[in-house]
């Protein structure tokens, strides 16, 4: 990813900000100009969304992308968050098999991939199992 | 809106083509096209091409372009349609328009992908381009994994199990070894399935359609040059088109394929048929779990019996609603932009009755079927005889 | 005067046990455990860094301290392993905690005092009164190189502290400081080296145990106290054997310093290790307690503070999880995973 490019997402990667429609009272992530729901119709303003979700459904990734081939096997889940949207994110920390869909988890701060030896780190949001 | 006629169609083998390029393929295809039609290409008057990425597979852009050239057919207006891998068949929903709308008399449809001059470490994030990016690719989603998400949210609510996921490849083969164009001509067994390497838990090798090199072409015409130029046309009926959130987490129900549903709705309006009336259909077996959820999703059975169904053998080719007898995408390869065009390709030799040991019974009206990432865009079309 | 109102501390789950590492190079695993006092170290997940330690601490310091993030006026990061040679730690935590904008910062680096220098910083900010609160945070995930004696004991860890004045919500206050700092070639790292060099028995007497000695002393002078007057001591902790000996030499218990030794079961945490011995400490410590710590950083020097806990820690310390809970919270590792996590495997 480019370095403006991932730069612009910072606040949403790093700080979990989605958008929230103040006509229907929906919440989103990620951030959107136009509410899907109400279209032009809508009033979006940004919020911070809560950190803490359950496992909505969930794989275990074997085959990977270059970027992430030296961390199989992960998890990525859907995850619910607590009184918000669904987001996808990558269950770190644990073993494969405690993963179950149901499970409380919560977000934590990690490192998401590098441009190779040289380049940028990107950061942002995964997830670990609550106890 | 003018009736719309298929008068000709060809496709390449679907494999590992390592002597063929984008371009060769293309013409390959076009040429058992028109020969097929009996035309030359002086009569063709607008080419549209589904092709998701010669950008990124053989860093070549422009095909448009490049197809009329290599196709012989300057200075015929080509264009070039992508919808991850519903590219062929949105290829030719615009072809369908294009006679439908009386803007063309003559379409040439052709769908290609050359997959294997890249490696496959590369292939896996090209084929990610269909997923969002910056929402799931970012963070270590791979196309697989997406599928995978709704196989297992699939058999937590409705209780499918991998063994139906496994069956739906098992049937797949046996049909792909009847298909002398398949990429696939083999059978094999489940436990073969169940036992092959997991690549995005629950969804194993042999879930997984292959990557593969190929190229698809059909000849659309309009009533009156498909009365003129052939014996036996086949009418495309019903076409509809659907989009839905390219993120799989803005879905509201990751087991069913909104787009497909809609897309459905509205072939199935403008063909005046419904589900019950489909004698046999090519759906998008990207992974054997879509074959499931599109199943039901196209109303072919009740939302989360698509795996029992499998296991009861009504998708068999001698079943209530055979599902892929060419081998779908799972046996058949999955040349990504000509998969859609391809499937045409099966429906209209179906409905000829030239499909030899895979030929469905009685066959009347055929449906395809194909979607584009994980669902953000579905185009069916619906053919009769 | 100023106290810390805030603390945090974080801990990788994966552990590598020390019997593991020997059993790979044909060591003896019963006498390298009893030489070093470590019987297991954490070890950071694939996914972490100094930067994601430094912000999860922070954010847990945070939330003690009950302030909101646009408070926050400095933010200083002491490691010798920052993810960036340019480019600060600082600025990215920053970002997590949500307080960019006006804000002091920089990368600080003296081997494993690091962080405790950055405290000091920090301290003169407030009481300089340019800033009201400042965040300074020791963190590291160092590594050893292969069957050198630092690999049994090179682990990963930090703690992050939010100071401010004369504040009644500080849990602690910080009687005196002081630093020693002399030019004692004990242990480096050359730009471009991936693993530290040290000196051997070189060290020990002439650098852990005479600076450590010399500013725990200057500081019982200065502050006018015996060990006795001591609830709780703090040192570095490389391995668990230099700081006990220390803490007998200087005249203080084993019950003065037990509290603070997580290094036993966590390893070297570096710029994090007696910062998480202080923030071990102050998850038990009760309001009047006085603490005394010497941190150490290669190079060689020391910093000591003398503290003094308020009741404000008795409503603030179950907020966030505990230091020794974080020590049992873990999943073993064996040295192939090891290996995988950090980075040890040339991938071309």
């Amino acid at each position: 990813m480019s370095v403006p490019r991932f730069w612009r997402e910072i606040p949403y990667r790093y700080r979990l900000i989605g958008s929230y429609c103040e006509n229907c009272k929906e919440t989103f992530f990620p951030p959107r100009e136009i509410c899907p729901k109400c279209r032009r119709a809508g009033n979006i303003k940004n919020i911070k969304l809560e950190e803490e979700g359950e496992i909505f459904s969930y794989t275990v990734i074997r085959t990977a992308p270059p970027e992430f081939n030296t961390q199989t096997p992960y998890v990525v889940a859907l995850i619910k968050l607590k009184n918000g949207p669904l987001i996808l994110s990558q269950v770190t920390d644990c073993d494969v098999e405690d993963i179950e869909i149901g499970k409380k988890v919560r977000m934590v701060f990690r490192k998401i991939s590098e441009d190779g030896e040289a380049g940028i780190i990107n950061y942002g949001y995964k997830f670990v199992l609550a106890e | 809106m003018r009736k719309v006629a298929v008068i000709g169609v060809g496709m390449t083998k679907f494999g590992e083509l390592w002597n063929s390029s984008l371009r060769s393929l293309t013409i390959e295809a076009g040429i058992k096209a028109l020969n097929d039609a009996g035309i030359g290409g002086e009569e063709v008057d607008a080419i549209y091409t589904g092709c998701m990425s010669g950008d990124m597979f053989v860093k070549q852009g422009h095909i448009a372009s490049l197809i009329a050239d290599y196709g012989g057919m300057l200075p015929v207006p080509s264009t070039r349609v992508e919808a991850a891998c519903a590219s062929g068949g949105l290829a030719l929903r615009q072809g369908f328009m294009a006679i439908a709308s009386g803007m063309a008399d003559i379409v040439v449809v052709g769908g290609v992908e050359k997959m294997t001059d890249s490696l496959g470490s590369q292939t896996t994030g090209y084929l990610a381009l269909a997923a969002d990016q910056e929402w799931e690719a970012f963070n270590g989603a791979t196309f697989p994994s997406l599928y995978a998400l709704m196989a297992r949210r699939h058999m937590h609510e409705y209780g499918t199990t991998e063994e139906q996921l496994g069956l739906v490849a098992v049937k797949n083969h046996h049909n792909g070894s009847l298909n002398p164009n398949a990429h696939f001509q083999f059978d094999v067994s489940l436990e073969k399935v169940m036992n092959s390497s997991l690549v995005a838990d629950p969804l194993r090798l042999f879930h997984c359609s292959p990557v593969s090199d190929g190229a698809a072409c059909v000849i659309l015409a309009s009533e009156e040059k498909a009365k003129e130029l052939s014996e036996d046309p086949v009418w495309i009926i019903g076409s509809g088109q659907a989009s839905a959130a390219i993120g799989l987490y803005d879905r509201e129900d990751i087991c069913t394929i909104d787009s497909t549903v809609n897309a459905a709705r509205t072939a199935y309006k403008m063909a005046g048929v419904t589900p019950k009336d489909i004698d046999f259909a090519e759906v998008h077996d990207c992974f054997t779990i879509n074959e499931i959820i599109s199943s039901e999703d196209l109303g072919f059975f009740k939302k989360g019996e698509g795996g029992k169904a499998v296991e009861e053998g009504l998708t068999s080719l001698d079943g209530e609603i055979p599902i892929n007898p060419s081998g779908g995408l799972k046996a058949k390869g999955h040349p990504v932009g000509a998969t859609g065009v391809a499937q045409a390709v099966e429906a209209v030799i179906q409905l000829r009755g030239k499909a030899g040991k895979r030929q469905v019974k009685d066959a009347e009206i055929g449906l395809t079927h194909n979607i584009g990432g994980s669902g953000g865009t579905a185009v069916i079309h619906i053919f009769s005889r | 005067m100023v106290g810390i109102i805030g603390y945090g501390a974080y801990i990788p789950k994966n552990r590598i046990k020390t019997s593991e590492i020997a059993r790979v190079w044909g060591k003896d695993p019963v006498n390298v455990e009893k030489g070093l006092g470590v019987i297991e170290k954490s070890v950071p997940s694939i996914d972490e860094d100094t930067i994601t330690i430094s912000a999860t601490a922070a954010k847990y310091a945070l939330k003690r301290a009950g302030i909101g993030p646009e408070k926050i006026g400095a933010i200083y990061i002491g490691s010798e392993s920052h993810p960036y040679v340019v480019k600060p730690s600082g600025s990215v935590v920053a970002a997590a905690l949500g307080c960019e904008g006006e804000l002091r910062c920089a990368d600080y680096e003296f081997a494993c005092k690091a962080g405790t220098a950055a405290i000091q910083n920090v301290m003169g900010l407030i009481e300089g009164g340019y800033i009201d609160y400042g965040i300074a945070i020791g963190a590291d995930t160092s590594q050893g190189a292969p069957g050198d004696a630092l690999e049994y004991s090179a682990a990963a860890g930090g703690a992050a502290f939010i100071l401010s004045k004369d504040n009644k919500e500080n849990i602690v206050t910080i009687e005196e400081t002081l630093s020693y700092t002399t030019d004692t070639p004990d242990f480096w790292r050359r730009e471009h080296q991936h693993y530290p060099q040290h000196g051997g028995r070189f060290t020990g007497e002439p650098a852990y145990f005479k600076h450590v000695g010399t500013a725990t002393e200057m500081m019982m002078k200065r502050a006018g106290i015996t060990p006795e007057d001591v609830d709780y001591v703090v040192f570095h902790m490389p391995n668990a054997k230099f700081p006990m000996t220390m803490a007998k030499k200087l005249g203080f218990s084993k019950e003065q310093i037990a509290p603070s030794l997580v290094v036993k079961e966590i390893g070297n945490t570096y710029s994090g290790s007696s910062l998480l011995g202080l923030t071990a400490v102050l998850d038990i410590a009760k309001p009047g307690e006085k603490i005394l710590m010497t941190s150490y950083g290669s190079g060689a020097g020391s910093d000591s503070f003398y503290m003094t806990v308020e009741d404000a820690i008795e409503r603030k310390r179950d907020l966030c999880p505990k230091t020794w809970e974080m020590v049992h919270e873990k999943r073993y590792v064996d040295y192939a995973t090891y290996t995988k996590y950090r980075k040890k495997i040339l991938m071309r």
